[in-house]
């Protein structure tokens, strides 16, 4: 180009020029990130890999022991808390759906709400972020502890996969007891729902009951489990690839389970969100 | 077997690390030495030499920056290089290899015994109860029967070492490694655990690489020694030549290196590792760094 620049123009280059310097700047950062979800990615596929090959080829034992371990671990002690969690949500549903619904004089919809928003959203959601806290920092910190007393390392030097048999158990564990807990959150949170509009709203019971079985389809079901296991697996995935990355003793054992709760939360509402633009374009 | 039979040989190993704030060390420079078959070879120096991180690269637990570490075997008759080897090949190697962590390294979940019997259930494909007596007899060795159904954190440091070295010497290994094995342990327990490892090696017949820095043990088990200073062999040599050096007159010790290993070998204060100020290299290393 011949013609000199303008002020605009240069208005312009500047403004590109800072955004180029803004992401060079933290090229570190984004290499960071990308390597963090590149090392997480190839776990998957490992874990995969070796999961199949335990459970559909005869090369290798399954370790089913420390399978059944770990779900009673992971689903057994979060279940009070995914059920009080639950119940609240109900209440809280109906309670603040209920004044809107009046001015309608739909008050009995509330049946409908509370089914679509616990068993689609807020049952997979919130049983997620529960066994984040309870499930995903308990693995961060065990598998952190094995990797800071050399456990880690002795399953290698005995030519055996830390894969195989740490992540393995944990990532099936989690994701097929958050299924089962999620659909004990479904049911617990429209009982919630329930209780509040019969006791307080004084919705007729039957009424109630027929208004949910009518909103509630099967695929409304269908997705919230999918993505209930989606949130498992990236749970325990996260879980997994912090405890394996521990460094520095107690205190980092400490910051992996801060960090595993932290990005866990992230990454299942940033999930979520995919998940249910993905559902709304599909129409399911 | 020949006292020239070669069983690792390190070749200009090196290794670095990039820290966080993106400058690199060099904590192995050009590290080159061989280690015969049936020795036990003490490899020794001072906090931050570079030890554990040569241990590490042997077992291939990292990955090395430059050289090679050839490693023959009684499957492997040509030596091999580390690095080039599939993950199948070195898993393959590992199996000839016992490795007795600096804190035992049990698995936490599972017993004593459950320890000693997993490397026998991966990987030898043989009936359980026959299992069960290899474990015994492994457990007898180290004299831990009686403790055969504990839990690891129900064991004392130097009880989770003969744990430890059970299980590692669970599949017959060729290759012994020991990381710092008296770190931690009371006088009495490290000699009963220097006891055991020369037992081990003479009734095994392995190669026994040790890591370590306390030196009265080092020289109760040595048949060589190699000691290095910052990243690079600083010497190697028979346990006889480094007890000359350790037991001669410093000021009758003509090169800088033998004045420093002398140093180094009694644990004095003052001499050429240390500065007038008595501060080690190392030491001086962290104050130029803040
Ligand atoms: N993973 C690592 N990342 C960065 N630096 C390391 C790492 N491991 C060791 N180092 C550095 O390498 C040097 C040698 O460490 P190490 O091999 O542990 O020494 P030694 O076992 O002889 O005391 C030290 O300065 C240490 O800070
Ligand atoms: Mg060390």
């Amino acid at each position: 180009m011949s013609e000199s620049p303008g002020p605009s123009s240069g208005r312009i280059r500047s403004s590109i020029e800072s955004v180029g310097a803004f992401a060079y700047e933290r090229k570190d950062q984004l290499g960071a990130g990308v390597r963090y979800i590149g090392g997480m990615a190839y776990m998957l596929g490992d874990t995969f890999a070796w999961a199949y090959r335990g459970l559909f080829k005869s090369d290798i034992k399954f370790g089913w022991p420390s399978l059944v371990v770990q779900m009673v671990r992971v689903g057994v002690k979060s279940i009070g808390i995914v059920c009080i969690v639950q119940v609240f949500i109900g209440v809280i549903l109906a309670l603040q759906l209920a004044p809107t619904l009046q001015t309608y004089g739909q008050l009995e919809r509330v049946a409908d709400v509370v089914g679509i928003a616990v068993v689609r959203e807020l049952g997979p959601l919130l049983t997620a972020i529960v066994l984040s806290g309870f499930a995903g920092a308990s693995i961060a910190a065990e598998v952190g502890a094995m990797v800071e007393s050399e456990e880690v390392k002795a399953l290698r030097a005995h030519a055996l996969n830390p894969i195989r048999f740490l992540v393995v158990p944990r990532f099936l564990a989690t994701t097929v007891m958050i299924i089962v807990l999620t659909v004990i959150a479904d049911y617990i949170g429209v009982f919630g729902g329930f209780l509040t509009s019969v006791y307080i709203l004084d919705v007729p019971p039957q009424l109630y009951i027929t208004l949910t079985q009518a909103a509630l389809k099967t695929g409304d079901f269908i997705t919230g489990l999918v993505k209930a296991g989606v949130f498992g697996a990236v749970i325990a995935l996260i879980a997994c690839y912090e405890g394996f990355h521990v460094t520095g003793g107690p205190a980092g054992v400490g910051n992996a389970t801060t960090s595993t709760v932290v990005k866990s939360i992230v990454a299942l509402i940033g999930i979520d969100a995919l998940f249910t633009a993905v559902f709304y374009t599909l129409g399911i | 077997m020949s006292e020239q039979d070669v069983a690792i040989s390190i070749r200009n190993l090196e290794k670095s690390f990039t820290k966080a704030d993106g400058t690199e060390i060099r904590v192995l420079q050009g590290v080159t030495f061989d280690i015969l078959r049936g020795e036990t070879m003490i490899i020794m120096g001072g906090s931050g030499c570079g030890k554990s991180t040569l241990l590490n690269c042997l077992i291939g637990e990292y990955t090395v920056t430059g050289g090679e570490v050839l490693y023959k075997t009684k499957k492997m008759e040509t030596p091999r290089d580390l690095a080039r080897m599939s993950e199948a090949e070195l898993n393959d190697l590992r199996m000839s290899f016992g490795i007795l962590f600096q804190s035992g390294a049990l698995f936490n979940s599972m017993t004593v015994a459950d320890n000693v019997a997993l490397p026998l259930i991966e990987h030898s494909y043989v009936d359980p109860s026959i299992i069960d007596i290899v474990v015994t007899l492994k457990l007898q060795q180290v004299k831990m029967l009686a403790h055969r159904d504990k839990m690891p954190s129900q064991l004392s440091g130097g009880q989770k070492k003969r744990a430890g070295l059970a299980r590692a010497t669970a599949l017959d290994p060729e290759t012994l490694f020991y990381d710092e094995p008296s770190a931690g342990l009371d006088p009495v327990t490290s000699a009963a655990i220097d006891e055991l490892m020369m037992d081990l090696s003479k009734k095994l017949h392995v190669t026994t690489i040790v890591v370590t820095h306390e030196m009265d043990s080092a020289f109760r088990i040595a048949d060589r020694m190699v000691m290095l200073e910052k990243g690079k062999v600083l010497r190697i040599g028979k346990r006889e030549d480094f007890e000359a050096i350790r037991d001669a007159d410093p000021h009758e010790l003509t090169s800088a290196d033998d004045r420093l290993i002398h140093q180094f070998l009694n644990g004095e204060s003052s001499g050429p590792l240390t500065d007038a100020e008595g501060m080690t290299e190392f030491e001086k290393l962290i104050r130029a760094e803040s």
